[in-house]
């Protein structure tokens, strides 16, 4: 079933507050094979972020997790992100359009601190696999 | 600048230790029969995880620098054998900075194939 043409422009509701620890900055680090220096989170961290805020939409709007493919990721990054970082995500739908049975979903999701200000912008496309397609 | 190529090899031991550390786990990336039900030829890695090997590759190529953006399409999967694992090869060409900003050019590639699209990084260095 098509993906809601009217989703377009719309926000979602933040992501719950997520405390960055040591601890999981070295699991992430440790499963990216890149072993963390004490400082900054890898660069691709913030997706644990949006992965969040990606899975609200996709359960709200009862698209199935495992009919999405990864298109396309982008991160603009304001300041690296550090343990004791409180941090939450906001996703918002900015196009959608369907090609050969697939939704092709654009979205964008604000990492923010504990402050408001703007730690990382994300942006994402994601193809969801028709029954058919 | 040609930057020296980085070889990472990929296991499905790897994809489930990312599952875990990142949240994602859709069961593309474990279970071969989900994978082909949606037209995929098996269990295929995590494009974020590839594109985590791309930006470990920047970081080792410039240790400590703050990365400023990053960004890839995912154009082509990275299939993962149940046993053993696949190479993933990360290129790089970086270009003159321009102030204080570096842009790497990458090519990402698997079995000879190129695995993203037009993937960059520019990192403060």
């Amino acid at each position: 079933m098509p993906v809601d043409q009217s989703l377009v422009g719309r926000s979602f509701p933040p992501t719950a507050a997520y405390e960055v620890t040591e601890e999981r900055l070295r699991d992430f680090a440790d499963a990216v094979g890149a072993p963390y220096d004490g400082r900054q989170a890898p660069p691709t961290y913030p997706i644990v972020l949006a992965f969040e805020a990606m899975n609200s939409f996709l359960e709200a709007e009862s698209v199935d997790l495992f009919r999405i493919v990864h298109g396309e990721q982008k991160f603009a990054y304001e300041r690296p992100i550090v343990a004791g970082d409180v941090l939450t995500a906001t996703l918002t739908v900015a196009s959608l359009r369907q090609i050969a049975g697939n939704d092709i979903i654009g979205t964008t999701s604000e990492v923010t601190d504990a402050s408001g200000a703007l730690v990382c912008s994300t942006s994402a496309t994601l193809v969801h696999r028709g029954a058919d397609a | 600048m040609t930057l020296e190529t980085r070889t990472f090899t990929v296991t499905r031991a790897d994809l489930v230790r990312y599952a875990a550390a990142s949240g994602d786990h859709n069961p593309i990336h474990q279970d071969d029969d989900v994978a082909r039900s949606v037209g995929l030829p098996g269990v295929i890695a995590h494009g974020m995880y590839t594109m985590a090997l791309a930006a470990r590759a920047v970081s080792e190529w410039f240790p400590g620098a703050e990365v400023v953006s990053l960004g890839c399409k995912f154009t082509n999967p990275v299939v993962v054998p149940a046993e053993g694992g696949v190479e993933v090869e990360v290129a790089g060409e970086a270009k003159e900075p321009e102030d204080g900003l570096t842009t790497v050019a990458l090519t990402v590639t698997c079995a000879g194939q190129k695995v993203l699209g037009m993937p960059k990084a520019v990192v403060r260095a």
